[in-house]
């Protein structure tokens, strides 16, 4: 066998092992980015959805954050217009998590309707720009 | 100012349009007029761009803030150490310093490439040009003129986003968009080799100081971004795999891959097809850098405002990977290898499995970044792969790589001998082996750590090898103490030794990054004189005593501030202090959302990091979280490292003849040329 030819396996070994590692990890790490419309239609028309790590991108709801600071306990409804949902959420949030922000939650909607979140990111429309003057 | 300012943006895009077709059609016609010209033209771009930035920098510091531009990033009360860096601040203003700085850096090809390199700079301006011509058409037709003004003065303006008022994110994005940026000067003759068909490794030579350069530029701009997003960001690491980081280190990727494939083409003549790609991929990468962080359209903590100069950039990355490769591919039969792989265990096949790991790395962390577009397109619903997919595929491939950082240099080119090979391995396969021993007798079982320190010694005792037999050559030879030796053999061979200086500054990132296995974490509500405690994963237990709150405000900012004592084992070791920032404008109104000052403690070992996160109205009871990150410093030191490494290798010096007999495949030709 030449030199080439043992080349082009560990080539295709390289390359093999690189695919797999990508494949498993998208199935293993892969998590569905939603709407709450899209995740609305998504438990209606299949209930195993529950209870299944996800993510949901909405805007907050303005004034419905309430924060509890001995617990670190904060509640607020996201909403993309349509749909909203409740979320629980127990950590720390952002700086840039305010009211009417857009966010990222990450988390499980369970049967009471309410996404218990694990991660909040905030994604201030514009981060590098001054908040708009109201 | 701004009328001046706007018309030499409208001066550099018309010179720019010339000086593009001058250059390529003088070139391909052999017209020295035109090729002149282009070449003037990129001087006369760079000299209209630079009275712009100045344009831009004047009405930054008079604070007029009728336009736009300055209304929208600065305020009366920023500090003047800040106020020059909003020139970047915004994407209109760094679309600005990234055509200004890209014609600085033509102009300087153009002036510093030597004489027998001549017949490829007409091509080189005219790529120059075009690209420089692009980014001022981004402002001008994209409605992004950093010189726009307001149909009213407002009073002040909005100030700088707080958490850009950090030192480290001064000097982060210039040194990042100069690494992006001077990646078009390779590109740029790459496609100039490909134009004049001189496809031999002349034009290589020509680019190595740049590629190096871009190269060295991008690794500090990433390091300084970890620092940044470590110190002013809060969530307590360095690297989180958002897609502007990824961006970043793409072109990284493609950049080392390319160093390194580049000695066998020097050497043997070979992978010639793959270097051009490879330079050609590198550049389309630094645009699609820009394209994500300009575009938003992967949603990203860092993106700007979506805005449409997306599109254009979409459209410039589309155009211009077609007409590369198109251009490419018509010049493919001039390419042909001049020799063969001869064996498996050879420097030459080191070096391309290398090739394929960091292409293989860069391939996932694209897909990865791309994911939520592709599976939309695909599936109909939008998929994201966050940090667990990127550290499950990189970890062992990068491991995979820091094994071949150990093995490579090991390798004689061509064949290696058995003899050789066991010459070779002892010591460095002594001393992995040896230091997984201990690690494993010491209880540490995190298989990634136990993996990324044996090979970091592995690659350790390559490097000291290397340098003692070196340095022992020497003293034989010409009876030199230790010092000198080592030094004069620096002196002597600067690309091989200060490219194991790199390969060290990597080993002790590797190192570094296994200790964020070990990290831990906890968050408490305390009030004064409570204390929370957390355990290191050396088995010390810190606790953190907060002493209470102070308010007061500072330049251009109302600050909460909470102090906390810090003991290890019950024995006071200091103070930390972390703070919460609201930023005001002149008036003293709140501008931006307030800000964290995060309050840590380093020492070689590991990071004490403290996050103020909230005060319970009214009074001093606060919410804090800890984090204990090992060996954080590491990471900057080998940052350091990496970049001493690099500058040791770029340092000008050498004549040509030492820099030919380093590239031997040309001398060969020249010896060919002669027979």
């Amino acid at each position: 066998m030449n030199a080439g030819t043992k080349f082009a396996i560990g080539a295709a070994l390289i390359v093999g092992s690189v695919g797999y590692l990508m494949a498993s990890g998208v199935k293993e790490t892969g998590q569905y980015f939603l709407t709450p419309t899209e995740l609305s239609q998504k438990v209606a028309v299949d209930p195993s959805f529950y209870d299944v790590g996800m993510k949901v991108g909405a805007r907050v709801v303005p004034g419905s954050v309430t924060r509890d600071i001995a617990t670190q306990t904060l509640r607020f409804q996201v909403t993309d217009g349509s749909a909203h949902y409740p979320v629980v959420y127990r950590g720390l949030p952002p700086d840039t998590f305010t009211d009417s922000v857009e966010v990222v939650v990450e988390g499980r909607l369970q049967k009471d309707g309410v996404i218990y979140a694990t991660t909040v990111l905030a994604k201030c429309g514009s981060r590098y720009e001054a908040v708009p003057k109201a | 100012m701004t009328v001046l300012g706007s018309l030499c943006l409208w001066l550099a895009l018309l010179v720019g349009v010339w000086g593009a077709w001058a250059g390529v059609v003088g070139g391909l016609k052999g017209r020295r007029d035109l090729q002149r010209s282009a070449q003037h033209a990129v001087f006369a771009m760079c000299a209209a761009l630079l009275v712009a930035v100045f344009s831009l920098e004047w009405a930054l510091f008079k604070h007029d803030f009728n336009v736009e531009y300055v209304a929208a990033y600065t305020s009366q009360n920023l500090p003047i150490f800040y106020l020059w860096s909003a020139l970047y601040a915004g994407q209109k203003g760094s679309l600005l310093f990234w055509a200004t700085v890209l014609s600085v850096f033509g102009s300087l090809a153009l002036l510093f490439t030597a004489p027998r390199h001549r017949e490829l700079l007409p091509y080189v301006a005219g790529v120059v040009c075009a690209v420089t011509a692009f980014f001022v058409s981004v402002m001008l037709f994209g409605q992004a003129n950093p010189f726009q003004r307001l149909p009213f003065t407002p009073l002040d303006g909005n100030g700088l986003n707080p958490q850009l008022q950090n030192p480290g994110m001064v000097f982060h994005p210039p040194m990042l968009y100069l690494g992006y940026i001077s990646i078009t000067i390779p590109f740029a003759f790459a496609i100039a080799a490909l134009l004049s068909k001189k496809l031999d490794a002349d034009w290589l030579v020509a680019i190595r100081k740049w590629t190096l350069l871009s190269w060295l530029f991008l690794s500090i701009g990433i390091c300084l971004g970890m620092w940044w997003a470590y110190v002013e960001l809060g969530w307590g690491g360095y690297w989180a795999w958002d897609p502007v980081e990824n961006a970043s280190l793409l072109p990284w990727l493609t950049m080392t891959a390319f160093l390194h494939s580049v000695m066998i083409q020097e050497k043997r003549g070979m992978l010639k097809k793959w270097n051009l790609a490879l330079i050609i991929g590198s550049w389309l990468l630094s645009i699609f850098g820009t394209f994500i962080t300009r575009s938003g359209v992967i949603s990203s903590v860092h993106s700007f405002t979506q805005s449409n100069v997306g599109y254009f950039f979409l459209f410039f990355l589309i155009a211009a990977g077609v007409a590369s490769f198109a251009l490419y591919a018509t010049r493919l039969p001039l390419l042909a290898a001049e020799a063969k792989l001869e064996s498996m265990v050879s420097r030459e096949a080191s070096f391309l499995f290398n090739n394929l790991l960091f292409i293989g790395i860069a391939f996932s962390v694209l897909w990865g970044t791309l994911f939520p577009i592709l599976s939309e397109l695909v599936q109909g619903t939008k998929v994201t792969v966050g940090p667990p997919f990127f550290n499950q595929v990189n970890i062992p491939l990068g491991l995979a790589l820091l094994a071949l950082t150990g093995i490579g240099p090991l390798v004689a080119w061509r064949r290696a001998s058995i003899p050789n090979l066991q010459r070779q391995f002892v010591v460095p396969a002594a001393a992995g082996t040896f230091t997984l021993l201990i690690l494993l007798v010491g209880g540490m079982r995190d298989f990634y750590a136990l993996m990324a320190i044996g090979l970091g010694a592995l690659v350790a005792a390559t490097v000291v090898q290397e340098f003692a037999r070196g340095a022992r050559a020497r003293r034989r030879q010409y009876r030199e103490g230790y010092a000198l030796a080592l030094g004069r053999l620096l002196a002597g061979n600067r690309r091989r030794y200060g490219g194991y200086i790199v390969h060290t500054g990597i080993l002790i990132l590797f190192i570094a990054f296994a200790g964020m296995a070990f990290k831990t974490e906890t968050e408490a509500t305390l009030k004064p004189g409570e204390s929370a405690s957390l355990r290191s994963p050396y088995g010390w237990t810190y606790s953190f005593t907060h002493l209470g709150i102070s308010q007061y405000d500072a330049l251009n900012r109302q600050v909460t501030a909470a102090t906390l004592e810090v003991s290890r084992n019950g024995k006071k070791i200091g103070i930390l202090t972390t703070e919460k920032r609201q930023h005001v404008d002149g008036f003293g109104r709140p501008t931006f959302q307030p800000s964290t000052e995060v309050g840590i403690m380093s020492d070689l070992r590991e990071d004490l990091y403290g996050v103020l996160a909230g005060v319970v109205g009214g009074t001093e009871q606060a919410v804090f979280r800890f984090t204990i990150n090992p060996l954080v410093w590491w990471v900057w030191y080998g940052g350091m490292v990496v970049a001493l490494g690099g500058l040791i290798v770029m340092w000008p010096g050498g004549t040509v003849a030492v820099k030919r007999a380093q590239a031997g495949y040309t001398v060969r030709l020249v010896e060919d040329a002669k027979a």
